[in-house]
């Protein structure tokens, strides 16, 4: 019993790594690598916030989250779509600023409650029928509607991206925008349509921590968990469903120490907090070793598409 | 010709804008104002440590009535570059005493007193002390003690959860009186323990709590800087034990008491002894007779019989007549640590890196 407490636990830790990944995957199969994810989760979580405790309104609140990731995203996507400039570094310009944003805008609002009519909201409902299947009930269907969205959106963005044209033409810029650019695909259009909407799902992501996560307003509340969902994406091989798995994965090792401390195992606390990163690693391995082109990065990831050196 | 002039003409505003500048900084220094630097761990209103030293800070400022001036950074990296760096631009706004209050800055404070012969340093927590360079800390231990025995009256599943931040001594230290306390009115109860790695992480605080409270814990403690323990205790319909600042307002549905930090007595004094001109190095550490450290008062979830047994307690240890760390005491191997009629020195205390028996948990 303990153990399907501990993983409806990692569900929910993963949750906003999972918003965060699925952004990332779109923006990087449009061949734009964004290291400004940390940065435009932090943006959605205070506006978020802001718009909850203001309005107190969830829905309101969600889609404030969502367009403050997105302008973050805009910023990104104008420099680096219209003025060329480096994807690394405007990147991570991007998640300073964000986290400067947050600590600037968050200042008056640290200590403060979420609205009651917010925390009701998104309360942990089960879900009639399936939430009473043993065990997978009690894990993945006894939880709050932003988890239930974000299981929505892992099957949305994979018809998208695979299933529609315009998830081909999306993929087709990441591995060769030279070559879409001469079928006819409007290159840039795309681009900012995919990095706004891989921004709004970061917000959301990052809301998800200051609205449902957490009932007081901190100080950063995301505390670098944008970086985690930038190494998920590789974890999860550019894939929507596998970056479900690998962010519950990722969330259960979030937690994972505090679950085993009562056991007093011979192992350091510090191992723990390092998995994460020490899996990455161990799949940026395979996968440089991958021939399948499939499971690889999209070939024109962080370059910047010149249309005049065609 | 006109450009070079034009740049020649900037490098002149500029200049003089600068010197301008230097002018008015030594004008300001030679007022009989003393410049005070604090560093924080965290920010400085996170409901917790941080923000007991800030209280402090404002007290000391308002005793003294515009003849200090504080200089604050707040969320000082726990490293000792940062720290240094903290320090170098303290000094050059002019601080002649800089507070560090998190134990990390230790090696950096030492490294900067150094650097900075001229300059007192206090750091709260550590060891590590100089000729212009004194630790202060107070015995938390005693009110973590009180904090024991309302939670050892509270439990009914008999396991309480503490979630702690960093294996360090002052931790485990905490950890073992509040057993201790717990132990003295509940000797069936667990003291459950989970390391959080972290002074300030609302997210990792709250999971760590949730994980206690599923497997069986009914009370919460802790040793973190944010109330997120508690607000995992109010999710689960549990009762919490508070840190630093009381909660009564905060958390009220939860809140029973907490042990409380009083800084501002401290900062007043060493602050007036730099005034006076007699400021010396030394290891301050005061217990509840100093005011540094007290119980919060308890609110009315507590039950019952918790305030007679408090204020029996509160008034031996006042006297002297009851230890925390009294024998006779046995860690959790049952090896005893301290023979009856003894009592664990104060070095012993500060390095202290077991648990006593009813905790479970590692030290590590």
């Amino acid at each position: 019993m303990e153990l399907v407490f501990f993983l409806c636990a990692a569900v929910k830790a993963g949750t906003c790594l999972l918003y965060a990944t699925l952004g990332e995957i779109i923006s990087e199969k449009v061949g734009h690598l964004n290291l400004g994810v940390e940065g435009m989760m932090q943006m959605g979580a205070v506006i978020g916030f802001i718009a909850g405790f203001t309005f107190g309104n969830p829905i309101a609140a969600v889609l404030c989250a969502a367009l403050a990731g997105a302008a973050g995203a805009l910023i990104y996507a104008l420099l680096t779509v219209s003025f060329k400039a480096n994807q690394t570094v405007t990147g991570l310009t991007l998640s300073i600023f964000g986290v400067g944003f947050a600590a600037f805008f968050g200042r008056d609002f640290v200590g403060k409650k979420v609205p009651e009519a917010i925390t009701t909201f998104f309360q942990p409902v089960r879900l009639p029928g399936l939430g009473n299947i043993p065990y997978i009930g009690d894990i993945f269907f006894n939880q709050s509607v932003y988890v239930y969205f974000s299981y929505l959106l892992v099957i949305a963005i994979y018809i998208y991206l695979y299933k529609t044209k315009w998830g081909l033409n999306t993929r087709m810029i990441g591995e060769n925008p030279v070559a879409a650019d001469a079928s006819g695909i409007s290159v840039d259009k795309y681009k900012y349509f995919n990095i706004l909407l891989s921004g709004a799902l970061c917000g959301l992501g990052g809301a998800f921590l200051s609205l449902v996560y957490i009932s007081v307003y901190p100080v950063d509340v995301v505390g670098g968990r944008g970086w985690i969902a930038v190494c998920l994406v590789i974890f999860a091989m550019w894939n929507p469903g596998k970056a479900m798995l690998g962010a519950y994965f990722f969330g259960a090792l979030d937690i994972a120490s505090f679950w085993l401390q009562k056991y007093s195992l011979p192992v350091s606390i510090y191992l723990f907090t390092a998995l994460p990163y020490l899996a990455t690693v161990f799949v940026l391995v395979f996968t440089s070793m991958r021939k399948n082109g499939n499971k690889k990065e999209p070939a024109w990831l962080g370059k910047n598409y010149f249309k005049e050196d065609r | 010709m006109k450009k070079k002039l034009g740049v020649l003409m900037l490098a002149l505003i500029m200049i003089v804008v600068s010197v301008a500048g230097c002018s008015s900084g030594s004008t300001s220094k030679s007022n009989q104002v003393t410049k005070v630097g604090f560093m924080y761990v965290g920010p400085a209103d996170d409901g917790g440590w941080s923000q007991v030293h800030d209280q402090g800070r404002a007290k000391m400022v308002e005793h003294f009535n515009g003849k200090v001036e504080t200089v604050v950074k707040e969320n000082v990296a726990e490293e000792k570059s940062a720290v240094v760096s903290t320090i170098r631009d303290m000094v050059d706004q002019g601080c002649t005493i800089i507070f560090g209050t998190s134990y990390g800055f230790m090696e950096g404070m030492a490294e900067a007193a150094k650097e900075f012969p001229d300059v007192k340093f206090e750091h709260c927590s550590g060891y590590m002390t100089a000729d212009n360079m004194a630790t202060y800390f107070g015995r938390i231990e005693e009110p973590r003690y009180l904090s024991g025995i309302v939670a050892g009256l509270t439990t009914k599943s008999n396991k309480i959860a503490y979630v702690a931040a960093m294996p360090i001594p002052e931790v485990v230290r905490g950890i073992n009186a509040f057993a201790r306390g717990v132990k003295s009115v509940n000797p069936d109860a667990t003291v459950n323990v989970s390391w959080t790695n972290t002074w300030y992480d609302p997210t990792v605080e709250k999971a760590a709590a949730e994980a206690l409270i599923q497997q069986g814990c009914d009370v919460t403690a802790q040793h973190q800087d944010s109330t997120a323990t508690m607000e995992a205790a109010k999710e689960a319909g549990k009762l919490s034990i508070g840190y630093d600042l009381s909660a009564a307002t905060t958390m009220p549905e939860v809140y029973m008491t907490a042990p409380l930090w009083d800084y501002s007595g401290y900062y007043i004094d060493r602050v007036q002894a730099v005034i006076d001109g007699n400021w010396k190095t030394g290891q301050y550490w005061g217990g509840m007779n100093d005011g540094i450290v007290s119980l919060d008062t308890l609110t009315s979830l507590a039950p019952g019989s918790a305030q007679s047994k408090v204020d029996t307690a509160t008034a031996a240890i006042k006297s002297g007549t009851l230890k925390v760390f009294a024998g006779e005491i046995k860690d959790q191997t049952g090896t005893v640590r301290v023979n009856a009629g003894a009592e664990l020195t104060d070095d012993a205390q500060l390095s202290m890196d077991w648990f006593v028996d009813n905790v479970v948990g590692s030290v590590k």
